[in-house]
């Protein structure tokens, strides 16, 4: 038993978390929109991605640029068609109507893949890894979903900051009708924020499936994590997802490892709650967005 | 009294009015809060609307900027309706509204809130640097969080960001409401400046002094309804307190 190989492995579960809530805090720092469907829309991502490589034996990579951009237009159209006209007065609208979404999308699966676990095989890169001494060892393949977490969260970032349209995303978050005003379409600026939040949690969702076994009620978990990265993190801050995925992956390795395997989600979730009562606003607490 | 001859001058030429409103009607919900106001704005003029609180000044404008719908009647931009046209579609046609309460966007910087400023705008005159220029006490402040300002500060960022779309009709809402009067004069006085780029002015103000110094036309809103309109300098004192409080 190797503590420091079992905190790294926590470590970098903690980004394939991160994967999952990047898209959930964009979508309440832009909008306010809490997306219970999140879940289940990155578990679709990887059904999709599934169907590709089997039925149209397309390679893993392409089957996952297809199905990111896919995500993409789901996430705009579901936007733009549906979720805009949830928002506005009523804050518990979107609440039932994601919650509804959920539902359709875990049956919607069922009727078309079944209930049996499913997983996506990205071959030797799944088992290879580096040795750095005797006692530890990193997959490459865990590596390489951290990596991918924090270009993704550096590059939403980088988008909101610095580009035109990420200004008008933040521009937006803070007040909408004032944004409006300087000629910004709130529900075009909705539905692509939607459209990335949903190509971020299609990396998570396809990251998961290669690394763990899917089935179209995996998505609630992960939504649940999603949540507890969030908030952990400080609401509205990404970098904070990555910090709070990292927290809860740690969490839930070393307490499996500690108390046996079924202990690691509760300690997830104990720690999670402490950190809650302890710092209640996260640990990146900022009352804007993004 | 160089600013309202060429007013007049204006006046005198454009006689094409660049805003209209026929027989306005606006309701929130049940209550109406616009009774059939009609007026037009000529190009190049500054308009002034003046009233107490809750006279249908800033429903008005809003109105024009697109916010709200009217039940009943017309809003003519350039002698077109453009009653169909989104709020946010107004901005490139040249409508620009600095809302009342300055509501700039306090998560970005002074610098950034004049970018997304031009963000559905014209392309013009104006840009950041002819801003600064307007209003140089907001260049030193170009990196500050725009919401560290103070009100004075962040009313002239408002106004900044308004120009930034290039509009030809800048709706002001109450721009003198909770500053110093030092702060006041210095922002009317660089609302001076507009009129001669071509700008259409229609000014909101619940603090009458100001606005009058400035305004080719006043209009006085009483309970959703126009009580007096001429020139100021056609109208006694008496004549706009009578109007203002209804007596």
């Amino acid at each position: 038993m190797n503590w420091v190989n079992i905190v790294l492995q926590g470590i970098l579960l903690g980004g394939l978390y991160a994967l999952f809530a990047l898209g959930l805090a964009l979508v309440f720092g832009v909008m306010r929109l809490v997306n219970l469907a999140h879940g289940d829309l990155g578990i679709l991502a990887g059904f999709i991605a599934l169907a590709l490589v089997q039925s149209a034996h397309l390679p893993l990579v392409w089957s996952s640029i297809i199905t990111i951009v896919l995500m993409f237009g789901i996430g705009y159209v579901l936007q733009r068609g549906l979720l805009n006209f949830t928002l506005g007065t009523d804050d518990t609208r979107p609440i039932v109507v994601t919650f509804g979404l959920s539902i359709i999308i875990q049956n919607g699966l069922l009727v078309a893949f079944s209930a049996d676990s499913r997983g996506l095989d990205a071959g030797a890169l799944e088992n290879a890894s580096i040795r750095i001494s005797n006692q530890i060892a990193v997959g490459w393949y865990p590596l390489l979903v951290f990596v991918v977490a924090i270009v993704s969260i550096a590059t939403v970032q980088l988008f909101l900051n610095q580009t035109k349209l990420g200004k008008a995303f933040r521009a937006t978050s803070d007040d909408r009708e004032a944004a409006e005003l300087v000629g910004i379409d709130n529900r075009h600026i909705y539905a692509l924020a939607m459209a990335v939040a949903l190509v971020t949690v299609a990396i998570g969702g396809i990251a998961l499936a290669i690394r763990t076994t899917f089935d179209p009620s995996t998505g609630p978990f992960n939504l649940i994590f999603a949540f507890e990265a969030v908030i952990m993190g400080g609401m509205g801050s990404l970098w904070g997802t990555l910090l709070g995925g990292v927290v809860l992956g740690v969490s839930q390795v070393v307490g499996a490892q500690a108390f046996g395997t079924g202990w690691g989600i509760l300690c997830g979730h104990a720690v999670f709650l402490l950190v809650l009562a302890l710092r209640p606003s996260g640990f990146f607490a900022r009352t804007v967005t993004a | 009294m160089q600013r309202r001859g060429a007013g007049l001058l204006h006046g005198g030429h454009a006689g094409v009015s660049i805003l209209e409103l026929q027989d306005v009607d606006v309701f929130y919900g049940d209550f109406q809060a616009l009774f059939s106001i009609s007026f037009s704005v000529e190009e190049g003029q500054t308009f002034a609307v003046i009233g107490a609180n809750g006279a249908g000044k800033s429903t008005m404008l809003k109105t024009i900027a697109g916010v709200l719908r009217p039940r009943s009647g017309r809003v003519l931009f350039e002698g077109e309706s453009i009653d169909h046209v989104s709020a946010h579609k107004r901005v490139g046609m040249g409508i620009s509204m600095v809302p009342e309460g300055r509501r700039v966007f306090p998560s970005l910087t002074v610098h950034e809130n004049l970018q997304i400023g031009a963000y559905g705008g014209r392309t013009g005159d104006w840009d950041v640097a002819s801003v600064y220029e307007l209003f140089p006490l907001l260049k030193p402040l170009a990196k500050r969080q725009s919401a560290s300002l103070s009100g004075g500060e962040q009313q002239a960022l408002a106004i900044g960001r308004a120009l930034m779309s290039n509009p030809r009709l800048v709706l002001l809402d109450e721009v003198s409401l909770g500053l110093a009067p030092v702060v006041i004069k210095r922002i009317y006085e660089a609302m001076e400046a507009l009129p001669a780029r071509g700008t259409t002015i229609l000014v909101v103000e619940q603090d009458v002094q100001h606005v009058l110094t400035v305004a080719d036309r006043v209009a006085c809103f009483l309970e959703g309804r126009i009580s007096l309109e001429g020139a100021p300098r056609e109208l006694s004192s008496d004549d706009i307190t009578a109007a203002y409080f209804g007596m």
